[in-house]
């Protein structure tokens, strides 16, 4: 399967291009305006995000540009790099090394291999069910007992959610839908914007209105006020953006939504796993690198729901 | 004179294990001092020497065990990259035996760093990853022959994870250097003093 880069993809490109100058013009102004130190401070943090949307924004359009397997292959080392994340802050034990290994340089690559074939049967059971048996099975040979649910099932936590999740993604790119062949690249970066933008605006919305909080006990920054606006004018913007994918803008509306509240609701609870490991942030433990997982936890559990709805319900007939 | 493989070698290192250095409590300075580091895995030395500047790592030299790092591909990297300084270790013969080798591992080790910085790891063998191993008496002689040079603690978060001891295959989980503050061997001070506070002050980083 291929795809071009047709003036649909190259308007959305511009437009993300557009935003991030504009995002970075005005963040530039505003350096030189402010002057309280709380005000620098979320200031210092918005230009942190948005240099990293300038880094995501190439690299996806690099990878769109590439094609199919340009995809696979980012979305690859992404799970790779979240996968070596969630492990650093997951204490395993010496005897799980062999598990470890397994689970970087088999059943990772083997998930993505499996959805380069287009094999559906095997790629969407790999994980939950082999890798799932195959974990406790090759730690329970190490014959250490200490931990052992809680080790093996960090792992397949991991497992899952670094891999698996994510690996559905790119799994957009390889489902047949009905007149819309050669064109669901569209509906990955679809996907990628929504939830993106549903993050910004739960973060904007949050600032400038944020009172009631949701959870505090696991996540200070999430208010109602953010979570309502935030999905509430994504969904809008992902609704406008209908003539990108399959759908009509009704369905647009209802996907995104969704989208929308998986994305918040995989926030939420990245931000509970990292409470419970004692971090802010997953790149945090280690200066200067990491925090993918943090960037891409709400494309973690949007991913995988937005494929299945809509392989379901639009794929072409055969 | 650096190999020009060398900055290759260090980014392969940093993108396996990420190898990010945290200075706290000593600077990254070009003088002589010896990083005093605990040692879980193969990788240790390697990984300090990638988490060091660059110009340092020039001058940056580790002390290895001889019967491992003198074999084939490992042989290149000791001499031609890392220009490791090799002594001989190991537990046989008996006790005038060993300390004529332990002595003669001090006196090569002074000789040829010069005017170099050393990567030394101070519990003489690797350890389980928990606990640092007691120290052997080795640094605390190398300090005598070396009047006033200074120690900089190090400690390698995660490394037994990567590649513990007995396992081929690494895993690439990010691993940190924690550099603490420059400690001296004192005037007077006794071997087993000495040898007790250099490895706590190691342990001690481990919480940083």
């Amino acid at each position: 399967m291929t795809f071009d880069i047709d003036r649909e993809l190259q308007l959305v490109f511009g437009g993300i291009l557009g935003l991030l100058v504009v995002a970075s013009l005005f963040s530039a102004w505003l350096g030189t305006r402010l002057k309280s130190d709380s005000a620098r401070a979320t200031l210092a943090n918005a230009r942190q995000r948005i240099n990293a949307w300038w880094v995501m924004s190439a690299v996806f359009g690099f990878a769109l540009v590439a094609g199919p397997k340009g995809s696979l292959l980012l979305f690859f080392l992404l799970s790779l790099l979240a996968l070596r994340e969630f492990i650093t802050l997951t204490p395993t034990l010496r005897a799980d090394h062999g598990t470890l290994f397994w689970s970087f340089f088999v059943i990772a690559p083997l998930q993505y291999l499996l959805i380069g074939i287009g094999w559906y049967g095997l790629y969407s059971i790999f994980i939950p069910v082999y890798a799932f048996l195959f974990v406790p099975i090759r730690s329970a040979l190490m014959g250490e007992t200490e931990r052992f649910l809680e080790r093996i099932a960090k792992i397949q936590w991991g497992l899952m959610v670094a891999v698996y999740c994510v690996s559905y993604a790119p799994a957009l790119l390889m489902i047949d839908l009905e007149n819309y062949s050669g064109q669901n690249a569209k509906l990955l970066l679809f996907l990628i914007v929504v939830v993106q933008l549903s993050d910004v605006f739960q973060y904007l919305w949050g600032k400038s209105f944020g009172k009631h909080k949701i959870a505090p006990g696991v996540s200070p920054n999430k208010t109602w006020e953010g979570f309502v606006g935030g999905v509430a004018t994504a969904t809008l913007l992902g609704t406008g953006l209908y003539w990108l994918t399959p759908f009509d803008p009704r369905q647009a509306a209802i996907m995104s939504f969704i989208c929308c509240l998986l994305g918040f609701a995989g926030g939420l609870t990245m931000s509970a796993i990292k409470r419970d490991r004692g971090v802010k942030d997953f790149g945090n433990l280690i200066e200067g690198h990491g925090g993918i997982l943090d960037r891409i936890d709400s494309l973690c559990f949007s991913a995988p729901v937005l494929f299945h709805l809509t392989r379901f319900f639009f794929s072409a007939p055969t | 004179m650096s190999h020009p493989a060398g900055p290759m070698l260090a980014f392969l290192v940093r993108l396996l294990c990420g190898a990010s250095s945290r200075w706290a409590g000593s600077r990254p300075e070009a003088r002589q001092r010896i990083y005093c580091a605990n040692h879980t895995s193969h990788l240790d030395a390697v990984t300090i020497w990638a988490a060091l500047p660059p110009d340092l790592r020039e001058t940056t030299r580790p002390v290895a065990a001889a019967d491992y790092w003198r074999k084939g591909l490992r042989r290149f990297l000791a001499e031609k990259i890392f220009r490791a300084i090799l002594i001989e270790r190991g537990s046989d013969g008996d006790a005038a035996e060993r300390r004529l080798r332990a002595e003669q591992a001090v006196e090569t080790t002074a000789t040829a760093m010069g005017e170099d910085s050393l990567i030394l790891f101070p519990e003489g063998t690797r350890g389980p990853g928990e606990e640092l191993l007691p120290l052997k008496s080795g640094i605390y002689h190398l300090c005598r022959r070396k009047p006033g040079i200074e120690l900089v603690p190090v400690y390698l978060h995660n490394l037994s994870r990567v590649l513990p001891k007995g396992e081929f295959a690494p895993v690439p989980l990010l691993a940190s250097v924690t550099f603490g503050p420059p400690l001296f061997l004192l005037e007077n001070e006794e071997r087993d003093a000495f040898l007790t506070r250099l490895r706590q002050a190691i342990q001690d980083l481990k919480k940083i």
